[in-house]
């Protein structure tokens, strides 16, 4: 069993899934199909690699869904009714990219969210139930079973399996772009190369944030999601100190930056950029880029940061966003700026990195002991256990001079 | 073609409630609904049901053959209540929810969508 086939097995799999998708409507009977075809693949191919490994699987699969059609079916009209089925199945072909379709069917409201995400994983991405169930901490039956009632449902109650007409696309590409980044922020939020077999999320929704921008180039928001996932990524390597711990943007190391991707983003940001209305994704990756190409903290282009957060908070009128614009304000103006904005930010008192912003302003203009009171707040707040150290510290190194 | 059946659930707290010109109101917009649906070749049937305190649930104990038990009331004694229901040819779920969205409960209340079990002959 050579890796090369299994490499081309992994990469064209996902193409060849969607095509018996669409064909026999059935996603057990497709998986079923493929794996079949990749299970002769891996006995041929060794000697003889076809030209093109991709029509070859799908001719294979297509014919091995019929074999368990007829295998499964005792009676000959139900079977004439399969085939029927499969050739109209195969006739719907509109040139259109089935990976596309998939997605769209995967990420469809009527099916739950975390539905959706494990969904997504196991057809488009090709990750086996075991990987996804040990990505998001559940058991393997748990996810088994929620990735087979999904697939149940899509079925029974006919989800189609399109990409959406232009009236609902606004919508249903929001959920769509809404899974993937959900992918990649629980890969980001994963301690790196901790379980051994653990796959990489992060990477895993790029690959599939760079197939959507592929698929639907004219999509702004496709283009910043990308822009936005590989720039927060060009970092990870200066992320983590070698104990474990997180690092600080102004103390990374940018040298260890991977300057690949920061190109990718760029180029990602500039294409979401153009849109008529920038969207939410496309700005937080032109705030991200901007991080992620100053080649010194010092040299952070603050005023440009505040600017992008304020065209976000007319999109996005969350109180982070509001959080975020005062600590990029009070980099460019000065802390009383970012105070002045955190003065107008409401329901935000459970928020722990509004009172860390609150404290940091109120340390540098001088108020000590109410930057210490701001921490103690926010440390009454729900956090992870990366953030609360470092507050921890802060407020440690904040009561130090009093001890003296 | 897949069939649904769209069930038509409101707030138990306004069952039977409010002026019979909110009634009427409502009526004409079903009139409204069942024309439309009626023109598409969409509704395979549907009944409106009588309020919840005229319901009554069955259940037998011991398998088939056992002591029947009857109880007043709704099987579930939820806030929502079913008031009816239309059964719907779609060509998929879209098509169903973009019918069950003209429903006029969907703006008073909630519909929910549910494929219907098609047995085999």
């Amino acid at each position: 069993m050579s890796t090369g086939v299994e490499e081309i097995l992994r990469v064209e799999g996902g193409q060849v899934l969607a095509t018996l998708i669409r064909m026999t409507r059935d996603f057990e009977l497709a998986e079923d199909a493929v794996q079949d075809a990749a299970i002769e693949a891996l006995d041929r191919w060794a000697d003889d690699l076809p030209a093109n490994p991709g029509a070859w699987l799908t001719t294979v699969a297509k014919r091995k869904a019929l074999d368990r059609i007829r295998k499964e079916s005792r009676r000959v009209d139900k079977e004439t009714e399969a085939v029927r089925l499969l050739d109209q199945g195969a006739a719907t072909d509109d040139g259109g990219d089935d990976r596309l379709r998939l997605l769209f069917t995967c990420c469809h409201p009527a099916l739950a969210p975390d539905a959706q995400v494990a969904l997504t994983l196991r057809t488009i991405g090709g990750l086996t139930t075991p990987e996804i169930a040990r990505a998001f901490l559940v058991s393997e039956p748990t996810m088994g079973q929620r990735i087979s009632r999904a697939k149940k449902k899509i079925k029974v109650a006919a989800i189609p399996y399109r990409v959406p007409a232009d009236q609902e696309l606004p919508e249903r590409l929001d959920a769509v772009l809404a899974v993937l980044y959900v992918i990649y922020t629980t890969g980001h939020h994963a301690p790196i190369g901790s379980a051994r077999g653990r796959v990489d999320l992060e990477d895993e929704a790029i690959r599939l944030g760079r197939l959507l921008a592929l698929l639907m180039p004219d999509e702004p928001e496709a283009h910043g999601l990308l822009g936005l996932m590989l720039a927060t990524s060009a970092r990870r390597p200066g992320r983590m100190a070698p104990d474990g711990s997180l690092v600080l943007l102004e103390d990374q190391d940018r040298t260890t930056w991977d300057a690949d991707l920061v190109a990718e983003a760029t180029a990602e940001v500039n294409s979401a950029m153009q849109a008529r209305r920038v969207g939410s994704y496309s700005l937080q990756a032109a705030v991200a880029l901007e991080h992620s190409s100053a080649p010194r903290y010092g040299a952070t282009d603050w005023t440009r940061i505040a600017d992008l957060y304020g065209l976000l908070a007319t999109v996005d009128d969350s109180p982070i966003v509001a959080v975020n614009r005062s600590v990029a304000l009070a980099k460019a103006d000065g802390p009383a700026a970012g105070l002045a904005v955190l003065g107008g930010v409401n329901g935000v008192d459970g928020w722990h990195l509004y009172w860390a912003a609150k404290a940091s302003f109120l340390e540098e203009l001088g108020h000590g002991q109410d930057a210490i009171e701001a921490l103690d707040l926010a440390l009454d707040c729900p956090m992870n256990d990366d953030d609360r150290a470092l507050l921890e510290d802060r407020r440690y190194r904040l009561a130090e001079p009093e001890r003296r | 073609m897949p069939r649904y059946a769209a069930l038509i659930y409101s707030d138990a707290d306004t069952e039977g409630q409010g002026s019979p010109e909110d009634w009427q109101a409502i009526m004409d917009e079903y009139s409204a609904f069942g024309a439309e649906a009626g023109a598409a070749g969409v509704v395979l049937g549907g009944e409106a049901l009588e309020d919840t305190d005229t319901a009554t649930t069955i259940h037998v104990e011991g398998g088939k053959g056992g002591t029947i038990t009857t109880t007043d009331g709704p099987f579930a004694e939820t806030k929502e209540v079913l008031g009816g229901f239309y059964i719907l040819h779609a060509d998929d779920l879209d098509g169903a929810i973009e019918w069950a969205a003209k429903i006029p409960g969907a703006w008073h209340g909630r519909i929910e969508v549910r494929p219907l079990l098609e047995f085999e002959e």
